[in-house]
């Protein structure tokens, strides 16, 4: 048996995950004046965000003057497909500019407008130029940004304190395994150290969950090994809820060649700025993708279509730039009627629309990315993409004001956190979503400590069997076969990417359930060797306990929807179904996390001032007569 | 216990290094080059003779402007302000420091000094053999943060260079007139010029010490020219290291009459 | 178009290790990382190695191959030719964790060191007014990715450990351009990057500059150009005498 021996460390706030909501969740936190430690399963600076690429969605309205929160509420609503939390996006669209601005006196340094703005490109979905962007390394600068900011506060502290750490401080490449309650209440986490594998205690009575998606449950994903839905389970098994987990984004553009960098993103900016999808024959061929919701309100020749990136006002925009989830459907129409690239995919063709020397410029990391890794000279040919798993827009039902869960002293923001995108999420909504609700969370979970009496107190029981469920990857079972996890989690990506992916049907679904039950019973007897020491065997087996519960939760939201929306696409009934609307899946299990189970909830209706922002006609596209009978619309008929 | 990549706590790997291409080949080439500049600057600076080619209307570089009153006459462009230099020491002394000078604390020649000489290091991820060092935060090497005066120098002689070009286009009549030397002296110029605008200190100087480009547009514009022969800096200087050993060679052998210059023209 | 392809990789800790000989598959395409990978599921499932995001924009799985540093996961294995050993070890300027992870913790202390960006107190929100020309110096070093193989190319502190105290490495004299060249940053960084960061002991042999992933160029743009400010204001006299005249020294 492996002695059991735990560091304890007493602090005001625990967020968990150093991305950019977690980041943003402590920053707040802290000038709130709470002591706040960060805890992140990789180093610092290091995490998901990292990645994002294309922007942050802010109508600043710096490049059109007619941007506002009103349009960008609107746009977020129509790429949801009007399943999202209406509070949610409605407080997102109003603060996404001051969060943007307020990253500027951190330091950042985002890309200018001629007159010294900050300067917005456009994406999918997003009415007008609307993204706030550094070349294609936003989320890189953001992350930088806020980790700098850390560091100034850092330093403001050492002024009065004379320690660094007296506030804040980071604990990098810590992985928390359990949340512990004090009876229905948050009291602490339970982690481990990556380098050395010791274990340490957060007597904490607030937890901000910030750790990102799920996307490792999948095999062809742009999600890195972080990805393991460990927030999500972790709720789950503190009693939270999960919503909308159904919904899945598959990214349109993810590199398709070679195998080994399959899934690899590339950014939706190479369409912003002017590249297009072409199949095998050379055709445009979103023009005949845009579905009836949006008919209308994109181009319908080439001709209209190129005009657009100059002149917005007489244009409509390209079906290019139509919500992720049209266009990587069309995608893989193409590909399964024969039309597709050599390798699966098709292409993606911004050679021939901009001179070499601007592609460099305004997308140097994704012509780096397929000089290095594909031999592809993007200036001078056309990339093969196709869709990759991306992002979930479910996630922990939360307040949308607090950021709180349903388990007091328990909060959640950014990637893992559900609601704001419904079932789509647009392309630049998730780094905006980040410093809005990350903020927010970091104030929701300091108000909370003040409206406290008495901390919560941590029970040594919950300790130590935290602890021996931790090492339990080292007792090698006495009987049977001990199991692989890597195996165990190779089949489960092959699983889900085949059987819940972006197509769906009932008996798919259902096939996936079974093996999810299957791999669920071998993952018992997963078992690994060596020491503690920087172990990744043993990391993925107590990883792999979240991704099957988490995937669980996926599978069983995707059967039970039975119509096609968003992120979620079901073959055997593929049109919207207006009564599925207001419904939310609701996600949740034991303590223990052995099984996920899925109710219906009704969505709360959304407030009329808001509602009056829609033409009734486009309303009536998505909701039923009955919720419509109030519009003003309606009623003056 | 070793120090470097041997010190405690690093991984244990007794190679000093585990690169397989051919690192060496870098700081061999460029050493062998440095010393032979050294060695060819040096005999030629202790000739004091073969410098100026009268009838083509030569003056090597490496003694221009001959400002003493042994210089040969006619090679004295701007006077002999200076009184006869005693025999045992160079009659370029003054050109010499300066263009030495300013090559020896030029940012590519510390490098390519540091690298191929000092072996500190030799190669990237290649241990260097000293015990302690302490680069250029010490004395001497903190001598080298003097390099913009030896820039403001060269650019002195970089007129000067000038001047002397316009007269090699003097013909044997005294009118109009050109050889191959003077084709020689002008590629040598132009080279000159490239390397001494690209220096960096004259990228600061121009603008780069600036925090607002927009403010001060054309120091901005002279900035992002310069910036683009600085990012060829180093070419220019092995370029123009070769420019004046072969101009020099070349005048040293027409005014010895080991040759006899290529008249193009007059 | 696979093969099987000869490693040898580096294992052990803080107190010993070595070099352990593998035979595994490649196939077309792949990258070094997903060599390690393939061990990692078949013959070492405990190999320690650090990535995240194996698309060269995180800048975790630094190590050093064939004794070159590199990104594991930008290194194709076409650069190797099929008969090649292809040799990693951790880096070897820092601390080693287990197999090739190593402490990097320097680096972060070293970045707790450089005085923070400081804003004019007088904007608020939304007023910032920035020209792109003015932005796309420090833009450019903020590409860093921070995978810290500049820091661990570096022979000041490679080659000489007693060097870590008083000398903040590439990435971080870097910073300390990056605030100086930040058009509305109002604090004064300059003395100390010579002073506190040890600008001094670059040597300006530019291996920072031929290993980052990113193609900073380091070198020429921040690390010469901070020396040349350092001149100004340390070693100018009449720059010097400039500012004792004319007071000019805040309108820079
Ligand atoms: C390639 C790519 C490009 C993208 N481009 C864009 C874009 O252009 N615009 C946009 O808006 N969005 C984009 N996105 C989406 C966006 O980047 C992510 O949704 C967002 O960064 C998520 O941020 P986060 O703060 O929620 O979590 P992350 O940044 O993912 O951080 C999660 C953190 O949690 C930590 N963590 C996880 N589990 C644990 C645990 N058990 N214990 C301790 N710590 C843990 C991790 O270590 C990490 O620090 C992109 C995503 C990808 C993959
Ligand atoms: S140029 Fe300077 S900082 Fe860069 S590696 Fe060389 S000595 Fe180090
Ligand atoms: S400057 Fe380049 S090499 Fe250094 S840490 Fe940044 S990205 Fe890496
Ligand atoms: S001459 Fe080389 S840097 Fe000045
Ligand atoms: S894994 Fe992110 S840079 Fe290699």
């Amino acid at each position: 048996m492996v002695q059991v021996q735990v560091e304890r460390f007493p602090y005001d706030v625990v967020v968990i995950g150093a991305g950019g909501a977690g980041l943003r969740a402590a920053i707040e936190a802290r000038e709130q004046g709470k002591r706040t430690a960060i805890v992140s399963k990789s180093l610092f600076g290091k995490a998901h965000t990292v990645m994002a690429e294309g922007g942050c969605a802010a109508s600043m309205g710096n490049v059109n003057a007619k941007d506002n929160w009103q349009v960008h509420f609107r746009d977020t609503m129509r790429g949801g497909k009007f399943l999202n939390n209406w509070r949610m996006a409605e407080l997102h669209a109003k603060e996404a500019p001051d969060r943007v601005w307020e990253l500027e006196t951190y330091g950042a340094l985002f890309d200018r407008t001629k007159d010294g703005k900050i300067s917005q490109r456009n994406f999918g979905g997003h009415t007008y130029p609307r993204l706030a962007h550094v070349g294609d390394r936003t989320g890189l600068e953001m992350i930088r940004t806020m980790q700098q900011k850390i560091v100034s506060l850092q330093q403001e502290d050492f002024e009065e304190y004379g320690d660094y750490e007296a506030m804040l401080k980071v604990f990098p490449e810590c992985t928390v395994t359990e949340l512990i309650k004090d009876n229905d209440r948050i009291a602490g986490a339970f982690a481990y150290w990556r380098d050395s594998g010791k274990f340490i205690l957060f007597e904490t009575p607030a937890i901000v969950l910030a750790t990102g998606g799920i996307g490792k449950s999948f095999k062809v994903t742009s999600n890195s090994w972080e990805y393991t839905g460990d927030g999500h389970a972790l709720a789950l098994r503190a009693g939270a809820t999960l919503i909308n987990m159904e919904f899945v984004q598959f990214h349109p553009t993810g590199m398709v060649w070679p195998p080994s960098v399959k899934g690899i993103l590339v950014t939706e900016g190479v369409r912003g700025d002017g590249g297009v999808l072409k199949n095998s024959t050379g055709e445009r061929f979103m023009f005949g993708y845009i579905p009836d919701v949006f008919k209308g309100q994109y181009a319908e020749t080439e001709q209209e279509a190129d005009g657009w990136y100059n002149d917005q006002d007489n244009h409509r925009r390209t079906p290019d730039l139509l919500p992720r989830d049209e266009v990587a459907r069309a995608i893989n129409t193409e590909v399964k009627e024969g039309r597709g690239s050599p390798h699966g995919g098709v292409f993606l063709d911004i050679a021939s629309r901009l001179p070499a020397e601007e592609i460099r410029r305004r997308l140097p990391s994704m012509y780096h990315q397929f000089k290095e890794l594909a031999d592809v000279d993007i200036t001078a040919q056309p990339m093969e993409v196709g869709p990759t798993c991306h992002y979930v827009m479910g996630g922990v039902e939360v307040d949308p004001d607090t950021a709180s869960s349903v388990v007091p002293g328990l909060f959640a923001a950014g990637e893992v956190a559900g609601g704001m995108h419904g079932s789509n999420r647009l392309g630049g909504n998730s780094l905006s979503d980040l410093i809005v609700f990350g903020r927010r969370a970091g104030l929701g979970a300091a108000q909370y400590l003040d409206s406290l009496d008495q901390r919560p107190k941590i029970s040594e029981s919950d300790v130590d069997a935290a602890a021996h469920r931790a090492v339990a990857p080292f007792d090698w079972p006495s009987e049977g076969q001990a199991e692989n996890p890597y195996t165990i989690h190779a089949e489960l990506q092959q699983s889900m990417n085949d059987l819940v992916g972006i197509i769906r049907k009932e008996e798919e679904v259902q096939q996936a359930l079974d093996k999810l039950a299957e791999l669920k019973e071998r993952a018992r007897f997963v078992a690994v060797e060596g020491r503690r020491e920087f172990n990744p065997g043993w990391h993925l087996c107590l990883d792999l306990r979240n991704m099957l519960l988490v995937s669980e939760c996926v599978a069983k939201a995707a059967l039970m929807r039975t119509e096609s929306r968003g992120g979620h696409t079901r073959d055997d009934y593929p049109a919207m179904d207006n009564r599925w609307r207001n419904k939310l899946l609701v996600c949740s299990s034991d303590e223990h996390g052995t099984s996920a189970e899925v109710v219906e909830k009704p969505q709360e209706p959304m407030r009329s001032d808001l509602l009056e922002l829609f033409e009734l006609a486009e309303l009536e596209k998505y909701f039923t007569d009955e919720e419509l009978a109030q519009h003003p619309g309606r009623v003056a008929q | 216990m070793k120090a470097g990549v041997g010190a405690p706590g690093r991984a244990q790997i007794p190679e000093r290094t585990l690169r397989t291409d051919r690192w060496r080949i870098y700081p061999l080439t460029t050493g062998a080059i440095l010393l032979f500049f050294i060695a060819y600057a040096t005999v030629r600076i202790f000739m004091n003779k073969w410098y100026w080619a009268p009838e083509e209307h030569y003056l090597t570089p490496i003694y221009s402007p001959c400002l003493s009153e042994s210089c040969v006459p006619g090679s004295s462009h701007f006077g002999t302000p200076l009184p006869e230099i005693p025999w045992f020491l160079p009659m370029a002394i003054i050109t010499f420091v300066v263009l030495a000078g300013f090559r020896g604390t030029c940012y590519y020649y510390r490098k390519a000094g540091y690298r191929s000489l000092f072996m500190a290091p030799a190669a990237c991820a290649v241990p260097e053999p000293h015990k302690k060092y302490t680069g250029e935060s010490k004395f001497p090497l903190v001598l080298l943060n003097a390099h913009r005066y030896f820039f403001y120098g060269a650019l002195v002689f970089a007129a000067i260079n000038v001047y002397d070009a316009v007269l090699a286009f003097q013909g044997k009549d005294g009118g109009f007139g050109m050889g191959l030397g003077t084709v020689i002296i002008l590629i040598n110029l132009v080279m000159l010029t490239a390397y001494t605008l690209s220096c960096h200190a004259c990228r600061h100087i121009v603008g780069g010490r600036l925090k607002n480009f927009s403010k001060h547009p054309l120091r901005y514009r002279y900035w992002t020219f310069v910036s683009k022969l600085n990012a060829r800096h180093g070419q220019y200087a092995m370029i123009s290291l070769f420019t004046v050993i072969l101009t020099d060679a070349y005048i040293m052998a027409v005014s010895a009459g080991w040759i006899t210059d290529l008249r193009i023209f007059n | 178009m696979s093969y099987k392809a000869n490693f040898k990789i580096w294992r052990g800790d803080d107190t010993s290790g070595e070099l352990h000989d593998f035979i595994v598959e490649v196939n077309e395409g792949e990258v070094v990382l997903d060599i390690i990978h393939r061990l990692q599921a078949t013959q070492a499932p405990d190999l320690a190695v650090r990535w995240n995001c194996k698309a060269g924009k995180c800048g975790s799985c630094s190590a050093e191959i064939n004794g070159k540093p590199r990104l594991l996961c930008m290194t194709r294995m076409s650069v190797f030719t099929e008969e090649e050993t292809v040799t990693v070890t951790p880096l070897r300027t820092f601390p080693v964790v287990r197999d090739l992870v190593t402490d990097v913790s320097y680096n972060y202390q070293k970045a707790r060191e450089v005085p923070s960006f400081a804003p004019p107190k007088e904007l608020g929100l939304g007023e910032y007014r920035m020209k792109q020309q003015d932005v796309e110096r420090s833009q450019e070093f903020r590409k860093c990715i921070e995978c810290f193989l500049c820091q661990n190319t570096c022979h000041v502190i490679r080659d000489h450990e007693e060097n870590k105290e008083n000398f903040s490495g590439p990435r971080f004299l870097m910073r300390v351009a990056e605030l100086e060249m930040h058009p509305l940053d109002t604090e004064d960084r300059v003395r100390e990057a010579q002073d506190e960061h040890g600008l001094g002991y670059c040597n300006i042999t530019k291996c920072c500059t031929e290993v980052c992933p990113e193609h900073i160029k380091i070198t020429d743009n921040a690390l010469i150009p901070m020396k040349e400010r350092v001149a100004d204001r340390k070693y100018d006299p009449i720059v010097w005498l400039g500012n004792q005249l004319f007071r000019r020294g805040s309108k820079r």
